[in-house]
């Protein structure tokens, strides 16, 4: 089975992102890049169900600059078998819908069954591209699935929402997004990274659609108050539960 | 505790490919997932985390640059550097657990071993299967290893071995040693399984430095050996010193990761540590102390990179190992004794990382080679006067 696992690389956390002067962008200066979080998942449950199979291939798949290569050998590294950056030095800005067209197409190319990709990208929060990328490829789609079980031709998907765990069937070809605590992600061993290095990573020119949606300005989140002391020991008791109840509201 | 950064001041990481990179990253992650959280319990404890060695051969740190066909990942001397770096950016015991397993008994089995030593131990080696010892210090040889009172003697087609050495890393939980002993023909290396009658590996006890390392005496009673068990291709003191060389190189890597450690922390306390006012990192003499301690890790990282793209090159001599572990050893040290007083009365707590980063750097300061030791070792090299005989 061909498995499509999509990833896309986000700025890591150990650079507080500052606004550019174009007031609508982060200043790329000085970031570093890592894997998203639930795209690590997604990757980790596409090597698992190759290996469950006994067979088959992952790619992982990217819209993003030439630079994503990094992030893409870790996932060879990691178990995956090939990888491709469908090339855009705009992504940063690239809306979903385009996003998900450019990779609807080469899922489409790539022939696979499945494409597993992580339930929201940890930089824009969209959750939107996974489900977007089904519709256009009229597969089926399950989100935030926590449990996912293939066989030849169909599978099993456990989801979370707020009414509970709700368990899905579905025929094949899908797409499913990955919550947490679906899978585990290995560490790259230093025998995985020096195979990675021999393994195919096809970079491929794009022309990607127009954005529908893009951002006009971004601003800073509000600074928060300071906080304040209501008072010492228990005689401020009270008083707490009083700000509590009656100025945060929250009992 | 705070996401680990290392300092990279002159953008060294653009000189990295990106497969060194990985490396690198790959053991950092694991350092600070699996390793720091358990290393303050065992350094009280004066105990190494042996439950780990399973994972950290799986990671591939176990001789990464033997070839494949042995067991090893085939990685370059840049990558294996910064393996060491982040090994001890989590703890010098932990790199000396590496070290001594990869450079002190893999490297010589595989460039003095017999075909079927290396068949035989270094794919154990490397799956972490079988730990391994480096016997060359003893009571009254150190500085002066050439001085050894460990002998071999031929009986038929055996050998019989008696001795002691001191100060051994790894030796009470070893299952193969090293062990460099005076024959009538000259120093050789033996590769010997630690079960031999007449073998014993007591632990020297009451360190307090490298306390999450085990160190330990090797004590030779009559063992009798066979000569499969003598590595052939050893034939003086050059060979062990050898095996120093590449230890020594992975050392000035890790020095650099203690240190950087210690700034990360040290950083981190004194921009948030509010005295008077204002922050700790707001006055004139921690921010010398910071702008120092920056600076001298920024040139040991360059003598470090220098070194190690000379070794892939072929072009390395011992004589450059000499300076860079002298060097790195030597300001990771100071940096670790300036960073403890900066952290007040945190500064001798094990919830901090300095403090212990502090005490095991004055081993590291000793072993394979002291600093004095190197900077003899550098003067004859510029004169070609010996100075420490
Ligand atoms: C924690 C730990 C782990 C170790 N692990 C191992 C191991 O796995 N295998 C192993 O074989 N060894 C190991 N060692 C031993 C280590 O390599 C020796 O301790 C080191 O070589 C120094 O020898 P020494 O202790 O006998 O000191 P000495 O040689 O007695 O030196 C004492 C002092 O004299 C100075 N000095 C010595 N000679 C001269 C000279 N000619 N001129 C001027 N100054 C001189 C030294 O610089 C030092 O300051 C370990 C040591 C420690 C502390």
């Amino acid at each position: 089975m061909k498995i499509v696992a999509c990833v896309k690389r986000v700025p890591t956390t150990e650079v507080q992102p500052t606004i550019a002067a174009d007031g609508k962008s982060v200043d790329a200066n000085g970031l570093q890049y890592m894997l998203s979080f639930y795209d690590e998942i997604a990757v980790e449950q596409a090597v698992q169900v190759k290996e469950k199979l006994g067979g088959g291939e992952v790619t992982v798949l990217t819209v993003g600059p030439k630079d994503s290569s990094k992030e893409l050998r870790e996932c060879l590294a990691k178990g995956a078998d090939k990888g491709v950056i469908l090339i855009d030095e705009n992504w940063t800005s690239r809306d979903c819908l385009s996003t998900a067209k450019a990779l609807a197409a080469q899922v489409t190319a790539e022939g696979a069954e499945l494409v597993l990709a992580g339930r929201v990208a940890t930089d824009r929060d969209n959750a939107a591209v996974g489900p977007m990328l089904a519709t256009l490829l009229g597969w089926a789609c399950v989100t935030d699935v926590i449990e996912l079980s293939i066989e030849a031709g169909k599978g099993v998907a456990k989801r979370e929402s707020d009414a509970g765990v709700e368990e899905y069937e579905f025929a094949l070809p899908a797409v499913i997004t990955c919550q947490k605590g679906l899978a585990e992600p290995r560490y790259a061993g230093l025998k995985g990274i020096m195979a990675a290095k021999k393994k195919p990573l096809e970079e491929i020119a794009i022309d990607p659609a127009a954005n529908q949606a893009s951002v006009v300005s971004l601003a800073e989140p509000p600074a928060r108050p300071a906080g304040r002391i209501i008072g010492e020991g228990t005689d401020a008791v009270a008083a707490l539960i009083d700000a509590l109840r009656n100025e945060a509201k929250v009992i | 505790m705070a996401e680990y950064r290392h300092l990279d001041y002159m953008l060294l990481d653009e000189k990295f490919s990106e497969e060194e990179l990985m490396v690198r990253d790959a053991v950092r992650t694991w350092t600070s997932e699996r390793f720091i959280p358990l290393i303050m319990d065992h350094f009280e404890a004066g105990t190494f985390p042996t439950e780990l060695t399973p994972e950290l051969a799986e990671l591939g740190v176990f001789g990464p640059t033997i070839p494949e066909e042995y067991g090893g990942a085939g990685l370059n001397s840049v990558s294996y550097g910064l393996i060491c770096q982040e090994l001890e950016r989590g703890d010098s015991g932990l790199r000396s657990f590496v070290s001594v397993q990869g450079s002190l008994v893999m490297y010589p089995i595989y460039a003095f071993g017999s075909e079927e030593q290396k068949r035989e131990w270094l794919p154990q080696l490397a799956s972490g299967k079988a730990i391994g010892c480096f016997g060359l210090t003893e009571p009254d040889a150190g500085s002066n290893p050439g001085g050894m009172l460990t002998n071999a003697k031929r009986d038929g087609g055996d050998w019989i071995l008696n001795g002691r050495k001191m100060w051994i890393t790894n030796g009470t939980i070893s299952d193969v040693a090293i062990v460099w002993a005076q024959t009538e023909d000259g120093i050789r290396g033996f590769c010997i399984p630690t079960n031999l009658p007449g073998f014993s590996a007591p632990e020297q006890k009451h360190k307090w430095s490298l306390r999450a390392s085990i160190t330990s005496e090797l004590v030779l009673e009559d063992v009798r050996v066979p000569d499969s068990m003598r590595m052939p291709e050893t034939t003086s003191l050059r060979n062990p010193l050898m095996c120093l060389t590449q230890a020594r190189y992975g050392i000035a890597w890790g020095a650099i990761g203690a240190a950087n450690s210690v700034f990360d922390e040290v950083l981190g306390y004194t921009k948030e540590r509010i005295v008077f006012d204002k922050p700790l990192a707001g006055y004139q003499i921690p921010q010398a102390k910071l702008a120092e301690m920056a600076t001298q890790i920024t040139m040991g990282q360059m003598l470090a990179l220098q070194l190690g793209r000379l070794k892939d090159e072929g072009k390395m001599t011992p004589a450059m190992v000499n300076m860079a572990k002298r060097n790195n050893v030597h300001v990771a040290l100071n940096i670790a004794r300036t960073g403890r007083d900066m952290l007040g009365a945190n500064g001798i707590s094990l919830e901090y990382q300095t403090g212990r980063h502090m005490c095991n750097l004055e081993s590291v300061y000793t072993y394979e080679g002291t600093h004095d030791i190197h900077t003899l070792a550098i003067g004859n090299e510029l004169t070609g006067i010996p100075a420490f005989r």
